[in-house]
């Protein structure tokens, strides 16, 4: 178990080697430092010398290598836009994201657990093979139309929810504006959540429908029923309860994907989380911030799949063995 | 000819084909959007690309059957006084061109990678599968979001709108591979042992040949498979990109940036712009879907589940 816990963190370093030099690569080559510092209006005498000072002539490897221990120690550069250093940037939008995540995993949660379980107790009523239906619909549908939708119909026409941004924040231990805290920020969270959940639902409801479905015809549901237990006792304790870990597993995977997905929704919404301003770096060529988020998304996704394969390895042996070649 | 169009009729494929109705469907509705995508030119009523067309005073009227509609332009205009049904149909043509273009590129790279690294073995596949194994462990949405942005900062954004087409095939391309590698992969090592190809290798035909001609026939179902879902995720990313503005330019825009330029007007109820095109690409990749669905359940159950 040590030496698979040891692999797996080789590999996760190695990993991390590669994004860090791929974002080195771009900042290299295509940023200019010394316009992030000074501008354009130097001379090009002076460009010169400071991009000697600053060891910008350096050849390519020791430059890598100076990246490398400067993001070790959690320094990623200079934003050009901002003024402030990239990384603090990105830890100022992060709470927003995680927000937008939260909310939107917890609909998930609520949504699709009674939806499935409804689904497989009664796979035959109308109401399921609607759900089935639409489910295939709803693959089918990319989340930015989802949430213009939900913001036409909620906001333009109904005027009942807020279109974009977080609404009213309160700040908590000086860095974590959170929008949960106010009845404002709350409302301003349910059409992007719920957009946001939307790319999952139909995956987490059919995933639910199936596992239940299996569960319901084992012997040991069968002998409960046979024993005369309560439906509302056999469904929820001894069914569902076992159609669960299969689930959470899936869940832990996709909510790294939900993340990604996040980029789309932030955009829509305007809100003010990691994703818009990624796409606000890359519309002005911010290229210290554009390589700092690489690196931050980066290592989330590997500490996170890391984690994930390790507590795989100690649940189940066989994957410690299979990974042994 | 004949014969295989005998084959062909006498299949499975098509047996289970006749009798699924929403196969049936969704073929026809694609073919239908397939042929208008290709004769776009011939049949959408105004030249969007030709300024000599547009009239910035016949911007945002309603679809023709609504009160200040013009029967001119059946689904409404854009904002810059396009006919929203030319600029509909030649977005849908940029997005079959773009998702048809991702896959081939991404399934040329699979299948290559896939071959090489599953006959070969050793450490071509270790080194091969560990790239797409990094790859893989972050949604290809992403890896697409930041290829585009590399290329667009690298580029700057004229070049890269000039480029948007080829540029988008490469970048939906290199996001997606390691799905088609990995199938091959794992097809080649269930064939290589097997008698057949060890009868070709004692013939003494190079290995090129044996990857090629022997092996790679029998990965094809696979490929064929993920194929349909794959063209589906791309015209879904291409869609994404664009709407993100990494994508195709306002100028020429596909679906995607179509509904992107129309979702600011949402506010002051010019719905058509954004929802038209959101209708046309949601069709377009449904039909894909149900028709992948079809494919996959006929040809291999085991594939691709969950």
């Amino acid at each position: 178990m040590f030496a698979f816990i040891i692999r797996r963190i080789t590999q996760a370093i190695l990993v991390m080697l590669v994004i860090s030099f791929v974002g080195f690569t771009i900042k290299n080559k295509i940023g200019d430092p010394v316009r992030d510092l000074v501008g354009e209006r130097v001379t090009p005498a002076e460009r010169e010398a400071l991009r000697d000072t600053l060891g910008l002539n350096d050849p390519f490897v020791i430059q890598y290598m100076r990246f490398v221990k400067n993001a070790a120690k959690g320094d990623l550069g200079l934003s050009f836009f901002h003024k402030r250093p990239a990384l603090a940037v990105i830890l100022s939008k992060a709470p927003a994201t995680m927000e937008l995540v939260f909310g939107a995993a917890l609909i998930l949660v609520f949504v699709s657990m009674p939806v499935g379980v409804y689904c497989a107790i009664r796979p035959r009523s109308w109401l399921s093979r609607f759900t089935m239906a639409f489910s295939t619909l709803g693959v089918s549908i990319p989340v930015f139309l989802t949430a213009i939708v939900l913001i036409y119909i909620f906001s333009v026409e109904l005027n009942w929810l807020p279109s974009y941004g977080r609404g009213q924040t309160v700040n908590i231990g000086g860095w974590w504006e959170t929008g949960l805290l106010t009845r404002d920020g709350l409302i301003h969270l349910i059409l992007p959540s719920f957009s946001l959940a939307s790319i999952m639902m139909p995956l987490f409801i059919r995933l639910i429908r199936s596992e239940m479905m299996e569960v319901l015809e084992t012997e040991y549901i069968k002998f409960a029923w046979a024993k005369g237990l309560r439906r509302g006792r056999i469904w929820l304790v001894h069914a569902f309860k076992n159609t669960l870990l299969p689930v959470i597993t899936v869940f832990g995977v996709q909510i790294g994907i939900m993340f990604a997905f996040t980029i789309l929704t932030e955009t829509v919404f305007q809100w003010q989380g990691m994703g818009f301003m990624f796409l606000e770096a890359v519309e002005r060529s911010d290229t210290s911030l554009l390589v700092a988020y690489l690196v931050v998304v980066g290592v989330i996704f590997v500490v996170v799949n890391t984690v994930v394969d390790i507590i795989y390895g100690l649940v189940n042996p066989t994957i410690r063995i299979a990974g042994r070649t | 000819m004949k014969q295989m169009w005998r084959r062909f009729q006498s299949s499975y494929l098509l047996y289970s084909f006749k009798r699924d109705r929403i196969a049936m469907v969704s073929l026809a509705v694609l073919v239908v959007l397939l042929l208008v995508g290709i004769a776009a030119p011939l049949i959408s009523p105004y030249d969007p690309y030709d300024p000599g067309n547009i009239d910035i005073m016949n911007s945002e009227i309603p679809p023709a059957w609504m009160e200040e509609g013009d029967g001119a332009f059946l689904l409404g205009t854009d904002i810059q006084g396009r006919d929203l049904l030319s600029t509909m149909i030649h977005g849908l043509r940029l997005s079959i061109i773009i998702g048809c273009g991702a896959v081939v590129l991404q399934a040329f790279l699979g299948i290559v990678i896939g071959l090489l690294s599953g006959y070969l073995g050793g450490k071509t596949d270790a080194i091969l599968m560990r790239i797409a194994d990094i790859q893989l462990s972050f949604p290809y949405l992403m890896v697409a979001i930041f290829i585009s942005a590399i290329f667009q900062v690298a580029f700057g954004i004229g070049r890269y709108e000039e480029l948007a087409v080829p540029l988008l095939v490469v970048i939906i391309g290199l996001a997606e591979w390691p799905v088609y590698a990995r199938t091959v992969r794992a097809s080649v090592m269930g064939e290589k042992n097997k008698e057949y190809v060890e009868a070709a290798r004692v013939i003494g035909l190079s290995r090129t040949i044996i990857m090629v001609r022997h092996i790679l026939p029998n990965a094809l179902t696979a490929v064929m498979v993920i194929s349909t879902i794959q063209v589906a995720n791309a015209v879904m990313s291409e869609a994404a990109l664009s709407f993100l503005g990494l994508g195709m330019p306002v100028t020429r825009p596909s679906l995607g940036s179509l509904i992107r330029s129309g979702f600011e007007y949402i506010f002051s109820g010019s719905w058509w712009i954004t929802m038209f095109p959101g209708v046309l690409l949601v069709l377009f990749v449904l039909v894909i879907n149900l028709l992948g669905d079809w494919l996959r359940d006929v040809l291999n159950p085991k594939l691709y589940k969950g």
